[in-house]
């Protein structure tokens, strides 16, 4: 759910990096801070465990600039990847705006995507949204490993609508800033299209 | 499918922030927050400069989203309000309205008694703000919405850094 504030000119958005457990939602977001200039974000906040899993959420704020004198701002959070934080992830996909789904290429973390990204459906399902009708891109991360299934393969089982998709190596930052502009220009002209 | 948008104009600021103003005094407390469940930030009184109030913001949001699927796990409806003890700082966390939060930070010079007391009068008036502020981004006409002037260029312009 966007926040529009018109009296400090401030249009603020929720995205979700979504995934299976260790596919690097938490790398992303550590990538875009450090690459990030110094105004234009807040702290990233990590609610981890000891073993550095994401526990609750990683949070980081984002200031992208000035559209028509609003500034926009965007809030962008991952979900804990292990199946059990399932209730967690749930609170945390409430009043997205946008999600970004983040795949392990790897070959043998096929069927933790499947059910990671059938999990984010039904959660989404839950809170009334239907994520074909969402700001929604897929990226396809780890790249760089050896074992990285070819892209064909990913898409066929992971991308059925054709949705925009990224591929990534968020340990290097590479496709980690094309997929969260792609996702943010969703969000923003979603917002464009419901004001019409 | 468009997400409900929460909406805010002057007017009601200027409302919620007088409210606030006067919470404070009156609980002597040291910081008020009023945070939309999402964790975005609305009005703040009082308060230090360096206090982060972003990082507070999405943190007492999760924390509420956290004690509200609490509530649902053992199907209790809501839990209105939280508080934590400190050492120097408490903090005191009510629901308004089912959608917003409203986060009082106070330290020795009150009590927290008092901090209740005078939160109930002010929970009364941003309800009633919400409310009225909920009917007005309702009946607002799609023409006022800065977004339909939005152009692509405007979009793109924002990653041309």
């Amino acid at each position: 759910m966007s926040f529009i504030n018109y009296s400090a000119r401030e249009i603020n958005c929720k995205l979700v990096y979504y995934g299976p457990g260790l596919c690097g939602k938490t790398t992303n977001l550590q990538f875009i801070y450090t690459k990030t200039k110094e105004d234009a974000k807040g702290k990233m906040i990590s609610l981890a465990t000891e073993t550095e899993r994401t526990l609750f959420f990683d949070f980081l704020p984002l200031n992208l600039g000035s559209i028509r004198g609003f500034k926009t701002r965007f809030h962008l959070y991952t979900v804990p990847g292990q199946v059990f934080y399932d209730a967690s992830r749930k609170l945390i996909l409430k009043g997205v705006d946008g999600v970004c789904f983040v795949a392990d290429s790897q070959e043998e973390r096929m069927e933790a995507n499947i059910e990671s990204l059938d999990n984010l459906r039904y959660n989404l399902e839950e809170q009334g949204y239907n994520l074909d009708e969402l700001p929604y891109v897929i990226q396809y991360n780890k790249r760089d490993l050896p074992n990285a299934m070819p892209i064909p393969a990913l898409s066929e089982m992971l991308n059925p609508n054709r949705v925009p998709e990224y591929e990534a190596a968020a340990v290097d930052g590479t496709g980690v800033f094309e997929t969260l502009k792609a996702l943010a220009k969703q969000v923003l002209n979603e917002l464009r299209k419901g004001s019409t | 499918m468009m997400n409900p948008q929460m909406v805010m104009y002057e007017e009601e600021l200027a409302q919620i922030q007088a409210i606030t103003d006067k919470l404070l005094r009156d609980s002597r407390s040291q910081t008020i927050l009023v945070v939309d469940k999402n964790g975005q930030m609305i009005v703040t009184s009082g308060g230090s400069t360096d206090l982060d109030t972003t990082s507070l913001s999405s943190l007492v949001a999760g924390n509420v989203a956290a004690t509200g699927g609490i509530a649902q796990v053992i199907r209790e409806d809501e839990f209105t309000g939280q508080f934590h003890e400190g050492k120097d700082i408490s903090v005191h966390m009510t629901l308004v309205a089912r959608r917003i939060i409203l986060v009082v930070l106070f330290g020795k010079e009150t009590t927290h008694g008092l901090v209740r007391l005078r939160v109930r009068k002010a929970m009364g008036d941003l309800t009633a703000v919400f409310e009225a502020l909920e009917r007005k981004a309702a009946t607002q006409s799609p023409q006022q919405n800065v977004f339909a002037e939005i152009t692509d260029d405007d979009i793109d312009n924002l990653f041309n850094d």
